[in-house]
């Protein structure tokens, strides 16, 4: 079913060293469906109109998992899918996406997913997604993906996405509509070299009394490589929202952040914070004297860094 | 053993250059508890650094163990047993306390261990070990976790920076149990920079340097009496001696 470089990048991306016992499973290789498995209470089904699938949870579905990894190994090959995600009200899930590009040849590859998740009332979602690119092929990998995320009153969602290597370039867009008494927790962790690049663009809309966000990005950036976010946070209501982007900034890269907040509403308390900077040289330092080199200090600051 | 031989820092100064150290030599015997203190800018930080390799002396060599590591490395002096409490200790993005113990220990720690060393500095372990070393935590907390990964690296020569620094009085009382208890052990060489009369009091040996220079050394019991009468006269007399 699925050859050796498609199962490491399937365990790159997903953590899958096979097809997992339990819970939904949506495997795309290529653009093809190539294992599809529903569980209890979760439904997947291809769409009618486009090229992507709707995964529908059941209210009140508690302990059930939702693996919906990609897999691109076609040189050239370009990609556009959409997964729209309906989660039942008081449902507790977690879905884990991903997408590898294993690009061996001298075209482009690229994967654009489009996320749509519209989160019942009270339900808790964690949404893991990894991005990660390998291959020798002069061809680039691109990924752009897009994560739109309706939040239903008291609903609770976590986004962890992480590009770490071997994306050669990136457009990622967030956007979160979030309603009465809901959270939504967006953690971001990049890290790019060579000469890619990397842009990340959010926006949080808090419209509902009580409604919470956290923004938190960390990103790397070594060679010449570049990256550019726009973290945009609207308060439209009695609400509270803090961001925070973290870049540590290396070698010939450059970073830009351009975090934004706007109040529209008296009790909406936004912060946001935005900093970038080397590695301290104290840092590098210490662990020199626990017994590491320069580099493995290094090293073990960026790991805990982008953890 | 540790010898310092004709050890001088010198650095650029307003008008041209000053020296932090001035020809320094000095020998410590093996697991000898020795405090060293002083006067501040007196040059006890630079000297510990020195040993350290963190800070490059002008002139001079360090011997250790009988071999001269002037021109080694930091880290190849660390893996040579000799190790470092930083006096303002750095924090770390995402690194948790268990990780820095854990490379500090050069080896995977089980979290007993883990708990074990913060314990020893006074640390209520199971609410910091999974904690990040970052502005969540305070200079304190910050520095008693330092002092923590000094006592993982376990090495034959461990050097402390005014230790007591930014410890509240019920953390420094457990701390000084636990200096108590590396002295009792005598199986270190310990080197503590303190102005603290607890600590001083569990010397072996104590060293006043000031001005770059040691300007003595003696047991404990004979050179403390001696300092308190100078600072209780409200003028120290290291600074009447030389430049006050």
């Amino acid at each position: 079913m699925l050859n050796e470089t498609q199962q490491k990048i399937l365990q790159e991306v997903a953590g899958l060293a096979a097809i997992p016992a339990q819970g939904a499973v949506n495997i795309r290789t290529d653009g093809q469906k190539s294992f599809r498995r529903d569980s209890e209470h979760i439904h997947i089904s291809s769409k009618a109109d486009k090229d992507g699938i709707d995964i529908r949870i059941d209210p009140g579905t508690k302990a059930e998992s939702v693996h919906i990894p990609v897999v691109v190994t076609k040189s050239g090959f370009h990609d556009t899918v959409y997964n729209d995600f309906f989660i039942g009200e008081n449902a507790d899930v977690r879905i884990v996406a991903g997408c590898g590009i294993h690009n061996c040849g001298d075209c482009d590859s690229q994967h654009d997913g489009i996320h749509t998740f519209y989160v019942g009332r009270n339900a808790k979602v964690t949404y893991v997604e990894k991005h990660y690119g390998e291959g020798e092929g002069a061809g680039k990998r691109v990924l752009n993906p897009q994560t739109i995320l309706f939040l239903e009153e008291g609903a609770s969602v976590t986004l962890e996405t992480s590009q770490i290597r071997g994306v050669d370039d990136t457009k990622r867009y967030t956007r979160a509509v979030v309603g009465e008494n809901a959270e939504i927790v967006i953690q971001e962790k990049l890290l790019t070299h060579g000469s890619q690049k990397a842009e990340s663009e959010m926006d949080v809309y808090l419209n509902g009394a009580g409604s919470k966000t956290r923004v938190i990005s960390r990103s790397v950036a070594q060679d010449q490589s570049v990256q550019i976010f726009y973290p945009r946070v609207e308060g439209n209501a009695p609400c509270f929202g803090h961001v925070s982007c973290d870049a540590i900034i290396m070698g010939e890269a450059r970073v830009r952040a351009i975090p934004e907040i706007t109040c529209n509403h008296v009790d909406a308390g936004l912060i946001h914070e935005a900093a970038i900077g080397k590695i301290a040289g104290e840092q590098i330092l210490k662990l020199m004297t626990l017994g590491l080199t320069a580099e493995e200090a290094e090293e073990k600051i960026l790991e805990g860094f982008l953890r | 053993m540790l010898e310092l031989q004709h050890l001088t820092v010198t650095v650029p100064a307003e008008g041209g250059t000053t020296d932090i150290l001035k020809d320094v030599s000095l020998t410590v015997e093996d697991r000898k508890f020795v405090v060293i203190t002083g006067p501040n800018g007196g040059g006890k930080t630079t000297l510990a650094k020195v040993i350290m390799g963190l800070v490059a002396p002008t002139q001079g060599s360090i011997l250790w163990n009988g071999e001269d590591v002037t021109g080694l490395s930091i880290a190849e002096r660390a893996k040579k047993g000799i190790s470092y409490g930083f006096q303002q200790p750095p924090r770390f993005k995402g690194m948790k306390v268990s990780d820095l113990l854990q490379i500090a220990a050069g080896r995977r720690l089980t979290h007993g261990e883990a708990c074990g060393y913060l314990t020893q500095v006074g640390l209520c372990a199971r609410d910091y070990v999974d904690r990040d070393v970052d502005v969540s935590l305070s200079g304190g907390e910050v520095k008693r976790i330092e002092i923590a990964t000094v006592l993982a690296k376990d090495s034959d020569l461990m050097i402390f920076d005014e230790p007591e620094a930014g410890i509240d009085l019920w953390s420094f009382a457990r701390l000084t149990e636990t200096f108590k208890a590396l002295h009792d052990r005598q199986d270190k060489t310990i080197l503590i920079i303190s102005h603290q009369e607890r600590i001083i009091r569990l010397a072996d040996e104590i060293l006043l340097i000031a001005g770059g220079q040691v300007q003595e050394r003696g047991p404990a019991d004979q050179l403390y009496s001696r300092i308190m009468a100078d600072t209780a006269a409200g003028c120290n007399r290291l600074e009447v001696d030389g430049t006050c």
